[in-house]
């Protein structure tokens, strides 16, 4: 489990977080819906690790985080992956599609062509597009190789952040089912953060919503 | 800057603008621009005089590419439409499909390897005023803010950070020649829902819904009778969306004419009246925006509902095409389950649906 347990987390004085618990369970989507500035982003950092809480606690399948960012320890860093709303922000513009998605494989000495490949094309990317950069490729295309980053390192959570706010249906339906042919085939847990109830009610298992809890199984 | 538009007229014959592929512009509605004969700014009227129907913007064979090293963008090839008062079409396509280059295209803003054919006539009371290849000047004094106001896509961030949302209003407001640019700051924050003091915030101290709210006030400062959002509703919350398309309603239904430029097809839904469907370029569906969302006939469209999660939640297969490659037939053919030896010829829009096999009602 990915667990977020009484989770405060203050910019200055403002509290925006206030002692939050969440539970991402392994192989189920878990929807966190919420009215924006209600934290749901706030949160999702806090258990991708990326943020470190004021006050509480975060755990991945029992291993009490203590470092946040490039500190965590790389085994758990690469546990839980993090997809945002803006893909420009989530790359370096340097890079080309083929580059952003082999990155993480090669920093953990791991590099593999012929996964990059697997990835690209799974997420629907192919041909010449794989050698743009991301201001030769548009918002949809680069979230698909965003996408295809998160699992390279077959994490045991996917955080999904807005994944799909930005882009049309047709985009949005092609990378939820890439995420969720992940999920099946590995067993990973997914938290699906959105505004959009009707996506949450068509993808999550269950749906809690921040400032009020409520357990929607459906 | 604006020499860098030039009307289709000037472009080399049989270049790659000539509203599109070979054989694509004979019977489309837009026709073929060329053929009309250069149209001057402000030239007398040929096409029907506007004050009979009143205002409007009436696109024709609009037809935008961008020249790079080595390649052309045809980023909007032979698109026609029509906005009026009181009614609100919104343009649908999924990101790089060409919406936001025409939305720049109409008001001047493409940068300067931009090349633009075909006509876009604005008919209102100063008389009508063709937009492609005006002036900058003329765009400056008589079009934006004044006959055109635009939303833009994320108003958080197209307002200046260092001064205050009043301050930016009125200058606006006073560059229009409006008096008393203090009042009616306050009138404008009042009728979108604002509280006047709400106006001496910076922008970063506004809230999402409030820096719509200001990007509203903005743009109705020259009280324009046409609005033109662009994206208007990026990075808002779903409550927030059906706000901001609430207020776009409201200004439709006091009589102004809205041009709704959006990926989301819900936010289209809440607010139009018709509809008008982008794929790689082109119109390939327009009509009654319920009867395009309930029965689309093009088989792209019928594939972005289908794509809805209160739908069947299906993706289309493969990707659009690049616009620097567009084939010479249907462009959708390589993802399309109808396709077949007919669709090599590119279809025109005819009765509302470009396509050789429109689906019927019932199969929609
Ligand atoms: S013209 Fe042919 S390929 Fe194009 S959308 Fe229609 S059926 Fe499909």
């Amino acid at each position: 489990m990915l667990e977020a347990r009484d989770v405060t987390v203050r910019y200055g004085r403002q509290v925006v977080l206030d002692g939050v618990s969440l539970t991402v369970e392994p192989g189920r989507v878990t929807g966190l819906a919420g009215p924006s500035g209600c934290g749901k982003s706030t949160l999702a950092r806090v258990l991708a690790l990326m943020l470190r809480p004021a006050a509480g606690t975060v755990t991945v399948d029992g291993a009490a985080v203590r470092r946040w960012r490039q500190r965590a320890p790389r085994g758990l860093r690469t546990a839980v992956a993090l997809l945002y709303q803006q893909p420009r922000l989530a790359v370096d513009p340097r890079l080309t599609l083929t580059e952003i998605i082999a990155e993480p494989l090669a920093a953990a000495g791991r590099a593999d062509p012929g996964r990059v490949a697997a990835l690209a094309a799974e997420a629907g990317l192919t041909g010449d597009l794989l050698g743009r950069r991301p201001h030769e490729v548009s918002d949809g295309q680069l979230q698909r190789a965003c996408v295809a980053r998160a699992l390279s390192l077959e994490p045991r959570y996917l955080v999904c952040d807005e994944m799909t706010t930005m882009l049309d249906a047709s985009t949005q339906a092609h990378l939820v089912a890439v995420v969720e042919a992940y999920r099946e085939r590995s067993g990973a847990g997914v938290l699906a953060v959105s505004h959009d109830d009707a996506l949450l009610a068509r993808w999550a298992h269950h749906r809690v919503r921040l400032g009020g809890f409520e357990g929607l199984e459906s | 800057m604006s020499t860098s538009v030039s009307p289709g007229e000037d472009l080399p014959p049989g270049g790659p603008l000539t509203a599109g592929s070979p054989g694509a512009a004979g019977p489309s509605p837009g026709g073929d621009p060329s053929a009309d004969g250069p149209v001057p700014d402000g030239d007398s009227p040929v096409d029907g005089p506007a004050a009979a129907g009143g205002n409007r913007l009436r696109v024709e064979g609009l037809t935008v590419s961008f020249r790079l090293p080595g390649a052309t963008v045809r980023a909007v090839t032979d698109v026609s439409f029509e906005v009026r008062p009181g009614r609100c079409l919104a343009l649908v396509g999924e990101s790089g499909c060409g919406k936001s280059v025409l939305a720049h295209a109409l008001l001047g803003l493409l940068p300067g390897n931009a090349e633009v054919a075909g006509r876009a006539r604005l008919e209102h009371a100063d008389g009508p005023l063709e937009l492609l290849g005006a002036p900058e000047a003329v765009l400056a004094r008589r079009v934006r803010g004044r006959a055109v106001g635009l939303i833009p896509q994320s108003p958080a961030t197209h307002l200046t950070p260092v001064r205050t949302a009043r301050a930016q209003l009125e200058e606006a407001l006073r560059e229009l020649g409006r008096a008393r640019p203090r009042e009616r700051a306050d009138e404008l924050a009042l009728r979108q829902g604002l509280h006047p003091a709400d106006l001496d915030r910076y922008p970063h101290e506004l809230s999402g819904g409030m820096a719509q709210r200001v990007a509203n006030a903005m743009a109705l400062a020259g009280d324009p009778w046409l609005i033109l959002a662009d994206e208007p509703t990026g990075g808002l919350d779903r409550p927030l969306v059906d706000r901001a398309m609430a207020a776009l309603r409201g200004l439709c239904d006091e009589g102004r004419a809205i041009l709704l430029i959006t990926h989301d097809l819900r936010a289209a839904e809440r607010v139009a009246d018709d509809l008008a469907v982008m794929y790689a370029g082109r119109l390939v569906e327009t009509g009654p925006a319920g009867r395009v969302l309930d029965r689309p006939r093009h088989p792209y469209a019928a594939g972005l509902v289908n794509a809805r999660p209160d739908r069947a939640f299906v993706p289309i297969p493969g990707m659009p095409p690049e616009l620097t490659r567009l084939p010479d037939d249907c462009a959708f053919a390589p993802r399309c389950p109808s396709a077949d030896g007919a669709c090599t010829a590119p279809p025109p829009l005819a009765d509302g649906v470009a396509c050789h096999h429109p689906l019927e009602d019932d199969r929609a």
